[in-house]
């Protein structure tokens, strides 16, 4: 099956303006399709306005393995976070 | 208006209902997971054009009946659809080809209908058009792919099309009841839709290395009720709640 039928990941942008987000996956003989089947799967409910679909295959994923390089070094930088800065109150909501 | 229009207005109500039906049929049984959720998706297309059309039906005729009266409360012989809708669907092959037969004729019924002088048709094509689009790219997309897929899926497409051509004529034949409506510009003329019919299913056709039917072959009988046993067996299946249980509200 996954040869005649290859899995493709699905894109949906909710509204103008957002943008597309990762919903699920789905298999499809083709791109015509995958977007059929997102349509029919992932859009039942009003929840989008444009989809794209891509080949699982295309994707390159990090490795888990590679969490620790990855990701921790990131973690005690908490200084780049934009949390320390006094913003003035008649600024408002940032 | 009149009980004419209310019949007239059925035998469009019951090709949705009953075809809708069909499609529910496949929840759960479809070959993927996608075809479980677009089969029953397009049914409940049909079945929610099937109620507006019932509801009009009531409107025009006859306040104190609903739409389940006509859903729920008719036998084979009161059922007006056309024989194609009520085959079974036997296969997916069956189904799509099914499927491509209908929403491209009701394509452009709909299409036709825009020009109603007829208001409430009017809107109820409006929404309906857009959803037979869809149904068309979907079955025709699904034609050419097993026409055009393995021997195995190309022979059934062409068993299909065996089956099944005879049934689509049905489709362009106005009855007595209608052809009051045609004159007075509230339905479209059924057989005025049958050149461009022919042309759209063609095009597919030849995409997916079938060959259009060339013979005359027809069977009729669905409009004055005279249907095969399956339909007997579809709405012993789709009323019994309601027969079971009078007035049941969802």
């Amino acid at each position: 099956m996954t040869k005649t039928m290859p899995l493709w990941e699905v894109f949906i942008r909710p509204r103008n303006g957002l943008s597309h987000k990762h919903v699920g996956s789905l298999h499809a003989s083709d791109k015509t399709m995958a977007i059929n089947a997102a349509r029919d799967v992932y859009t039942r409910r009003g929840e989008g306005t444009s989809i794209w679909v891509i080949p699982s295959t295309l994707i390159t994923a990090s490795d888990p393995s590679k969490d620790e390089e990855n990701f921790e070094p990131s973690e005690n930088k908490i200084y780049r976070h934009p949390t320390f800065y006094d913003i003035p109150d008649d600024i408002g909501h940032m | 208006m009149s009980k004419i229009l209310t019949k007239a207005l059925l035998e469009l109500a019951d090709d949705h209902l009953i075809l809708g039906h069909r499609l529910s049929e496949w929840c759960g049984h479809a070959p993927l997971l996608e075809e479980d959720l677009a089969l029953p998706n397009m049914g409940l297309d049909l079945i929610g054009t099937a109620r507006s059309l019932y509801t009009y039906a009531c409107q025009v005729e006859d306040k104190n009946k609903s739409e389940d009266d006509f859903a729920f409360l008719r036998n084979e012989r009161e059922y007006v659809n056309c024989l194609l809708v009520e085959r079974p669907n036997f296969n997916f092959a069956h189904t799509i080809l099914k499927q491509l037969y209908f929403s491209v004729f009701m394509e452009l019924y709909w299409a036709a209908a825009l020009n109603s002088d007829d208001e409430m048709l009017v809107g109820i094509a409006g929404k309906a058009k857009k959803e037979m689009a869809y149904h068309v790219r979907h079955s025709g997309e699904w034609t050419v792919r097993l026409g055009d897929g393995t021997s195995v899926s190309n022979k059934k497409m062409l068993q299909a099309v065996n089956a099944l051509h005879l049934y689509t004529n049905e489709l362009f034949i106005n009855t007595e009841n209608s052809e009051t409506y045609i004159s007075k510009n509230i339905l479209p003329d059924r057989t005025s839709l049958k050149a461009n019919w022919q042309k759209k299913i063609k095009t597919i056709f030849k995409q997916a290395f079938i060959t259009y039917p060339n013979n005359n072959d027809e069977l009729l009988g669905g409009r004055v009720g005279l249907h095969g046993e399956e339909l007997g067996h579809l709405l012993a299946s789709m009323q019994s709640v309601h027969r079971l249980h009078p007035g049941a509200q969802w």
